[in-house]
């Protein structure tokens, strides 16, 4: 149940959410497209992107992840800072996509906990907006003890994070 | 005079006599086979050579064939003469059980990292090579992916089955 207090901080951090882009392949290009002036991302307040980890709050994964990338896509995510969120973009990313191989990430919800799941090969710019209101919608209604419940506790815990 | 494959063939059945094989142009590049002890010399000798000049190592790979027994295993040398612009390709085969091949670091550095991927995917060994680990999989795979008994798939899903997929 969210109090107005949580709402108002919702709002502030979900129109000012600062994307870490994980580009690895093509949904990368989709993702400067939509960062471009044509489908701007910028109007969504996430215009700053910052490739450092320990001052973003979205962690967007774009591009087929294989697995000896595992690690190192798992590093990144453990150096950011609650509260963060996670979206998959594209399907390499969501499950392997046409990549069904003994080298590519079957997903990276294999590895680190997703919120917003984007399909497509690639998703459309529009997609990857549309992914992006959804991730406002869950940072809006979340609560402010939602990082310390127990139920997030071990939601991490089943990825080996603690 | 420019650089033809008959002078190319000439040279080294001159230098090499009956040891090399199996003699092929597919699409205008001549491609012939080699015993696995003599593939440094014949590299050594076609970077030499004032005539021949194929002084750059284009590609090092392999290829397995399950069914030629004691010859599975074909590491393929794609040589390139840069001064005429001819290219020419050399296969030494060797057998599953034993795949030792002789590292041509010494002679192209380029062939460092190929023959990483080569052994990393095939599990060809190659004597001398000065660091011979995986390159491109996890260090933890216990297997070699591109031979031919392995599938593609990635054997860890439980989602797929083979009536959705036509496997």
């Amino acid at each position: 149940m969210a109090t107005s207090l949580e709402k108002v901080v919702g709002l502030a951090r979900k129109n000012s959410l600062w994307p870490l882009p994980f580009a690895t392949s093509c949904c990368g290009i989709e993702f400067m497209a939509t960062m471009g002036s044509h489908y701007d991302l910028g109007r969504f307040g996430a215009e700053r992107v910052g490739f450092s980890p320990r001052q973003c709050d979205l962690l967007m994964v774009m591009g087929t992840i294989a697995k000896k990338m595992g690690p190192v896509l798992r590093q990144v995510y453990l150096q950011m800072a609650e509260p963060r969120w996670v979206m998959a973009v594209g399907a390499c990313a969501s499950s392997g996509g046409i990549f069904d191989s003994y080298s590519v990430l079957q997903g990276i919800d294999q590895i680190i906990p997703v919120d917003v799941y984007v399909p497509g090969c690639p998703p459309r710019p529009e997609g990857i907006l549309d992914g992006i209101l959804k991730v406002q919608e869950l940072v809006h209604n979340e609560s402010l003890r939602r990082r310390h419940s127990a139920e997030y506790k071990s939601l991490l815990e089943g990825y080996g994070i603690d | 005079m420019a650089l033809t494959n008959d002078t190319i063939k000439t040279r080294l059945t001159q230098k090499f006599g009956e040891a090399l094989t199996q003699w092929e142009e597919p699409f205008g590049m001549l491609s012939f086979t080699a015993p696995k002890d003599l593939n440094l010399k014949v590299l050594q000798f076609l970077f030499d050579d004032d005539e021949l000049k194929f002084r750059f190592l284009t590609d090092l790979q392999a290829v397995h064939y399950p069914n030629d027994k004691g010859r599975e295993l074909a590491v393929v040398y794609h040589l390139h003469n840069l001064v005429d612009n001819v290219r020419i390709r050399f296969k030494v085969f060797t057998d599953i059980e034993n795949p030792d091949v002789f590292s041509a670091t010494a002679l192209y550095q380029s062939a460092n990292w190929m023959e990483r991927e080569t052994y990393d995917f095939y599990g060809v060994n190659f004597i001398g090579h000065p660091n011979l680990i995986r390159v491109l999989n996890v260090d933890e795979m216990d297997y070699f992916p591109m031979r031919k008994q392995y599938p593609l798939e990635d054997q860890s899903r439980v989602d797929k089955d083979d009536e959705m997929f036509g496997r």
